[in-house]
């Protein structure tokens, strides 16, 4: 066993886990988080994506002891204080979803994707998301939302943990 | 998927790791983890050991050093895409880290990483084989420093001992080079089917130096030296190149798979040669 310490949207935590014990299962089975999703659990989909340090990755491919120290934030962590993220919001607003499913992923690398580039043209905003998959949409409503909380200030900050 | 369990080390200086590599029998290094932890999780390895090198931040990093660039093996990928000494000295790597996987991948991944991973579609390989780097590798007894030419030796292996760590790479400078790095996939974020790298050097309105590696086209990254030496004094249009973009698949034996056929891929490896060369002519 490993000991680990880290922070979890906004709250810090410590532990003791295997360190063969995945980010995105210590996420779910350990701190109770599952708003962050297993979807094809072989790094293609990003439906696991958390932000480590600020950048988004994907938490199916990062070990527990790798986070030992990091800022973690999920999507559980993106609302402040009951308000939506901007990027949540628009999702919201252009139906940037169908089955849901990708969509925890989805946001938190839009809001990735906003922080490093606040006005994307469509062609970047379809790049930014090349590593997350929607079986459902097709991706338009999904693009029209990253490009819709671009107009209507994504420069939120990312609640307290960003 | 869930990785056999394995003992964890994560040294923060690098004569640590290397004492820790030269005790265990069977220990794998981790950087960033995004070779290593797919190939963990599905159980194609399971090593008693994993070192986490990734907290030793002196392997982090790019700086100048003279005629070359000096690439620490940590840096990430995302990092040296947006390297402003990278895209004025060795833009093939800029414009190859913007095709290399997708932006969480990026984010965590490293240079060093996937340069010793080894494997044949990696987007890296061809273009610092055609850069000429030159790679510098610490063991317990010191470090020595091996050519881009004999740092590939096979499928998934390199000149990295079992006992060794991959600390910088040097990049000799290309500075003003046009640089191409053309990557055929089916779908985003795939590995390439197929990929040329393209570095080329231009004087009075043609070409006068070009170096060309080819991703996937053998069980290690190669040099299309017939290419090269074809494209000198070349006019720098895709007309201009064509003719020596069809030596492009001179000697190689590229692998036949659900992706296409050997025959396929030398097909492409020509295509992809005039395209590369003609967009690195023009940036």
């Amino acid at each position: 066993m490993a000991k680990i310490s880290l922070t979890v949207d906004g709250e810090k935590v410590s532990d003791e886990v295997e360190p063969r014990m995945l980010l995105v299962h210590y996420l779910r089975e350990k701190l109770g988080r599952t708003g962050t999703v297993v979807g094809c659990d072989t790094s293609n989909c990003g439906a696991c994506t958390v932000h480590l340090n600020g950048r988004s990755v994907k938490s199916c491919n990062v070990l527990a002891v790798q986070a030992d120290g990091a800022e973690v934030t999920t999507i559980e962590g993106l609302a402040a204080n009951g308000q939506l993220h901007a990027v949540q919001e628009a999702f919201r607003e252009c139906h940037g979803l169908q089955c849901g499913f990708c969509t925890p992923g989805m946001i938190m690398q839009s809001v990735d994707l906003l922080n490093e580039n606040p006005h994307p043209t469509e062609a970047e905003v379809r790049f930014g998301l090349e590593g997350n998959l929607c079986r459902c949409t097709g991706y338009h409503n999904i693009v029209k939302s990253v490009l819709y909380a671009a107009e209507h200030g994504s420069a939120h900050s990312e609640g307290a943990q960003a | 998927m869930i990785p056999a369990q394995f003992d964890y080390l994560a040294p923060t200086s690098l004569e640590e790791a290397l004492a820790a590599l030269a005790e265990s029998d069977d220990a794998k290094v981790i950087a960033g983890g995004q070779s290593l932890l797919p190939v963990l999780r599905m159980r194609l390895n399971a090593p008693e050991l994993v070192i986490d090198i990734g907290k030793i931040d002196a392997l982090r990093g790019v700086r100048d050093d003279g005629d070359a660039l000096v690439i620490g093996a940590l840096t990430t990928h995302h990092e040296l895409l947006n390297d402003p000494l990278v895209a004025e000295h060795a833009l093939l790597l800029t414009k190859a880290a913007h095709e290399l996987a997708d932006p969480q991948i990026r984010h965590l991944g490293t240079f060093g990483g996937a340069l010793v991973h080894a494997d044949p579609a990696g987007d890296l390989g061809a273009p610092v084989l055609a850069l000429g780097a030159e790679f510098v590798i610490a063991g317990s007894g010191g470090t020595r420093t091996v050519g881009a030419d004999d740092f590939f030796v096979d499928l998934f292996e390199t000149a990295v001992g079992e006992d060794e760590i991959l600390t910088e790479v040097r990049v000799p400078k290309r500075s003003g080079w046009g640089a191409h790095y053309e990557k055929f996939v089916r779908v985003a974020h795939q590995w390439p089917i197929v990929a040329v790298a393209a570095t080329v050097r231009l004087d009075g309105g043609s070409i006068a130096e070009a170096r060309i590696g080819l991703t996937n086209m053998g069980s290690i990254p190669l040099r299309a030296r017939g290419v090269e030496q074809a494209l000198v004094g070349a006019s720098p249009s895709e007309d201009g190149v064509a003719a020596a973009a069809e030596r492009a698949a001179e000697g190689t034996s590229p692998p036949s798979d659900l992706n296409g056929s050997s025959e396929y891929r030398q097909h492409l490896a020509k295509v992809l040669t005039r395209r590369a060369v003609a967009a690195a002519a023009r940036h």
